[in-house]
Order: C-alpha cells, then structure tokens, then sequence
C-alpha cells in the first residue's frame, strides 16, 4: 500500500467524545499493566502507544497529539518505579509527529496504518532509549531486529485497535 | 513577532512541554540520588484508578477458577491423591532424617554462638497487576499499609525470592491498600546471595534484558552449572539460606569478576500468589534439650495413625502404652504402601516400636519439637503449612493391620522391655 498525499482541506478530522477519550486511555493501560501476567508474551506490545497513535492520527492537531501522549505517557510512568516522564517525553514526540503526519498523509488505510505504527514505534523506542540512558543513566540495550520485530507485532495488533477507535470517533 | 509565534506555534509548545518534562525528570533523578522521596502524587492517582479493576478482575479469575477446578473438574483427582499420599510417606521419612542432622546442626551453632534468623510471620498477598513496562521489571501486591506492609520487606514464594517491596500505599483512607514489589530480575534490584556448595558470595542483580546475574564473584573461583544460589543475608532484606536460583551459564568477564547467569527459582513471569515476609527473627541457636533421639522414634511418631475412634477403644481395654505406640506405628506401616524405600522404613520402624524406646514415642512428649523444627508463626492468610504431630494412637487389632511378612514380631511388643535404658 502507498502512502497517498493529500492536502490538508481534503484530509477528514475527526475528534472523540469526552468518556472515549477518558476511558480508552485507562481502558489501555489497565489491560498493559494486567494482561502480561497471565499472557507473558503480551509484554512486548505497548497498547498505550498504540492508543496515543491512534487518537493522534484521527485528530490531526499536532497540540492536541502531544498532550495525549504526554498524559497518557505520564500514566504510564506512575506505575513504574522509574522516574515520571520517560514515557511521558516519548509518547509527547510520537503524538506530535503522528498528528503532524496526519494533516499530510492519509491514514485510514490498513498499509499505511501498518508502516506508520512500525516506525513510530520505533522512534519511541529511540526517544525512551536516549532519555533513559542520558539523563536517568540506566543500563539499556538496543538491537534493532529486536525493535523491528516488536514494531511488527504493534503494528499488526495496531490494525485492531485503530478498527475499534474508528467505531468511536465522530467525524467533525 | 506574531506572526512567527502563530506560524510555529505548535513546535513552540512541544518544546515547552518537553522542556518541562525533561526539568521534572531531572528534579526527579535528583531527589531520588540523594533521599528517598515522598511518593508523588500522580503514583497514588494512577495506582487509585487501575488498582480497583485489577483487583475485581483478579476476583472473578480466581472465583471461576475455583468453582471450575474444585467443583467441575475433579478428573484425575483420585489417582493424583493416591500419588500424593505416597509422596507424603516419603517425606516423612525424609523429614525424619534431616531433624536429626538439623538438630546436631543447631548443637554446633550453639556450641559457636551462632545467631539464626527465622522468617517468623509471613502475609499471603495476591499478585494483582504490573508496571505495564519491560524497563521496570516490578508487580504489583493487594496487600499494603493497612495490612501491615513496609518498604523493603522481602517478597517470596514456596520456590524462592521475588523481591522486595518498594512502595506501599494505603496510609490515607481513601487510597487503595496495595504495595508494589520490585522484582529481582530488574536492573535497579540488588540482592546478597551466596552459591551453595562453593560458598563464594556475590550480588545479584537483574539485567535489562530481564536475565539474571550473580556479580563480584572472582574470575579465578570455580563455579559448576547447575549449582544453586541461596540467599546470603547481607542485604539486611531477604534472612539467610533462601533459595534464589540454580547457576545456568559460567563466563569469565572483562574485568576480574564471572559473569554467572542464575535462572530463578520463582516464576517470575508466572506469579499469583506471593508471601510477604512481615517479620524476621534472629536469636541464639539452642540444642534440643530432650537429649539423644534415635529416628526410629521419630518414626514411630511420624508415620500416619488410626482414627480416634479406635483410640477411644483401646484405652477401655486398657491395653500397654507399648502396644498402642507399636500399633499405632505399624498401621502406618501398612499404610505405607508398597514402593521399596516405604516398606524398608515401614519394617525398620515397626521394629521400634516393638523395642523399649517405644513408650516414649507414644507420649505427647514428641522428640522433635515443632516450634523448633519449624518456629514460622503464620497469619491466618499464611500458606505455609503448620506441621501437626499427633501422638501415636491406639489400634485395637494391630494385628490386622500389620503385614505379617514384614513385621512378624511387631503385634507382640515386650512390656518387660520398657524399662531396658536406652
């Protein structure tokens, strides 16, 4: 699948009411902070990235984009015993490049969802990598098939999760 | 001037907001370098909003759980109780063996003035959630400050270590009562453990990757695969002789250390249901003071009794204490079933009772005190099991209990033999 260009008064925005935008998050979170336990393997998705990619690329407003991610990243951060704001700084730059891209790019077919994912998955992984190496000084190791492949397997479970965002977004 | 705000207004406001994180992040790593901090208050919202639905969740998983594997599903269960009881046999007989190598253990810790620890009181918890990130490897517990619990408290299952608990909420009415739990395999844990046979201590620590090491171990020691790693006590959290892990990969590293990669005893990927270690004891070891004990006796004390209902019996007839001991040992015998280890035991055991040593087993005296064997004091949610010794009990026809081909003098106990010193 292409990625199609298009200008910014053909692109459709969409926004979300104000339960959905509330519970998604929590809803996304809930089920990453509960699920690995009984599904090990389910430690490799990020649902809160997916969630922040999602709702980003709907609304197409980069503002509205970095300050999803950024609270939604800050939730995420709570419950770990890390310092707040590793996942804050990195779902900020993702919700920001993914609403910026939105505005240029057409994001409602399943290819272009699929690339998108893949990479911005990885400029998260980036984005965490640098600040928890620079400014927190913990151990951290980067393979990059590791990150492909882990982008992969968003990227396909992304497919599903922005199916269901498409069933509660309202069209402006 | 407008203009250039309006135009990149929204790369001004992503670097503002950065710039701010990046600031917290920074006062964070600071205060958290110098003191321990307060936790903040975003933790105690966060925890408050994905607490109650894990817990309930965690609730119904458990409740259907239940009703399917103790109500529903019961196939199997017959033979696997028949496999169990066996087992039970020999580990008892087992058990039997160690009391005594435990007691001339405590005899020489007491003869050096040795001081033991002991987990004295442990809180069963249940695993109700986790970080939801592979960088902080940390569960969290549904038992917190109104339990009881406190920050570096260890953390542990029947098979070994988990880790320690790291922040404990629920002082505040209003929050929810959970604690999180830091476990071993993160890369920000650290644990004093020691190799079994080896005795080389070392720290273990957690790796990003999620493996696990055993650090500052030189290079120039000698360490097998397949050894096991205990607890070492030094960290001042886990007591000392728990079981940690087994050694799965030996390399010599860079600088003058191994690099001993330990798989852990605990599942840490798989845990429900933890133990949180709620107090540790330490005090003088003491020899038993009952004197010298052979193991027959123990035996004879050990191995399964009758129903009360024949004790009841049996003292109306008035029979000798010997006896009751006798028969009460070699019903146990016969119970024991037929697996070679069991029936050699069951023949040795019958044979004491039989002898004068035999009364004395029979008493509420036992030989091997339980407190002492094992002093946990348990709270009611404690899954440790409490050992129960009862006094050997009556059987009124030892005889039909008894397998003639293995024991064929033991229903006619000597009573002149009873006061033949030891």
């Amino acid at each position: 699948m292409a990625i199609t260009y298009t200008s910014s008064e053909q692109v459709e925005v969409y926004r979300f009411s104000l339960p959905a935008t509330i519970v998604i998050p929590l809803v996304a979170i809930f089920i990453q902070a509960w699920l690995p336990l009984r599904f090990p393997f389910f430690k490799i998705f990020d649902l809160p990235l997916l969630v922040t990619i999602g709702f980003a690329t709907a609304r197409r407003n980069p503002l509205a984009g970095l300050f999803t991610g950024g609270l939604i990243g800050t939730l995420q951060d709570a419950l770990t015993h890390q310092p707040i704001g590793l996942y804050g700084i990195s779902k900020t730059v993702v919700g920001f490049l993914a609403s910026s891209l939105g505005i240029k790019v057409d994001v409602e077919n399943p290819g272009t969802r699929f690339l998108l994912t893949t990479v911005f998955y990885v400029v998260h992984e980036i984005a965490y990598f640098v600040i928890a190496r620079g400014l927190v000084g913990l151990h951290m190791l980067w393979s990059w098939p590791h990150e492909i492949g882990s982008g992969a397997a968003n990227a396909v479970l992304g497919l599903l999760v922005y199916a269901l965002l498409d069933r509660v977004k309202q069209r402006i | 001037m407008e203009s250039v705000l309006g135009r990149y207004r929204n790369l001004i406001v992503l670097v503002a907001v950065l710039f701010a994180q990046v600031l917290g992040l920074a006062v964070q790593v600071k205060r958290s370098a110098a003191a321990s901090e307060p936790t903040l208050l975003i933790r105690i919202w966060a925890v408050g909003a994905i607490a109650p639905f894990e817990q309930a969740l965690h609730w119904t998983q458990t409740s259907t759980s239940s009703i399917w594997h103790n109500y529903l599903y019961l196939r199997g269960m017959r033979a696997e109780n028949r496999e169990l009881k066996q087992e039970i046999q020999q580990m008892k007989l087992e058990q039997a063996r160690m009391s005594q190598d435990a007691e001339q253990g405590r005899r020489l810790q007491a003869l050096l003035s040795f001081k033991e620890q002991f987990v004295s009181q442990t809180m069963a918890a249940q695993v109700i959630g986790w970080s939801g990130s592979e960088q902080s490897r940390s569960i969290y517990i549904d038992k917190g400050a109104r339990e009881g619990i406190k920050p570096d408290m260890a953390v542990i299952t029947k098979d070994g270590i988990v880790g320690k608990v790291l922040q404990v909420y629920g002082t505040n009415p209003l929050e929810r009562s959970v604690s999180q739990v830091l476990l071993i395999d993160d890369q920000t844990s650290g644990v004093g453990a020691i190799l079994e046979k080896a005795r080389l201590q070392g720290i273990l620590r957690g790796t990003p990757s999620g493996d696990v090491v055993l650090e500052k171990v030189m290079s120039d020691e000698t360490v097998p695969v397949g050894e096991l790693v205990l607890t070492s006590g030094g960290d001042g959290i886990f007591p000392k002789g728990l079981p940690v892990g087994k050694v799965t990969k030996v390399s010599v590293g860079s600088d003058l250390f191994l690099n001993i990669r330990v798989r852990p005893a605990a599942n840490l990927s798989r845990l429900e249901e933890v133990l949180v270690v709620t107090k540790i004891d330490e005090r003088q070891a003491e020899p038993e003071l009952t004197g010298p004990v052979r193991a027959a006796d123990i035996l004879a004390q050990r191995l399964p009794t009758v129903p009360a209902k024949a004790e009841t019996t049996a003292d109306a007839s008035g029979k000798a204490p010997s006896a009751q001991a006798g028969g009460a040992a070699l019903s146990g015998s016969a119970l024991s079933g037929s697996a070679p280890g069991t029936a050699q035991a069951a023949t040795a055991s019958s044979g004491a009772t039989a002898s004068p040593s035999a009364p004395k087993a029979a008493t509420p005296q036992a030989p091997t005190n339980p407190a002492k064997t094992n002093p946990a004091k348990t709270n009611p949610d404690n899954l440790t099991p409490k050992p129960t010794i009862k006094p050997a009990a009556a059987a009124t026809t030892p005889a039909k209990t008894v397998n003639p081909t293995a024991v064929p003098k033991a229903p006619q106990p000597q009573p002149a033999a009873q006061d033949t010193p030891q």
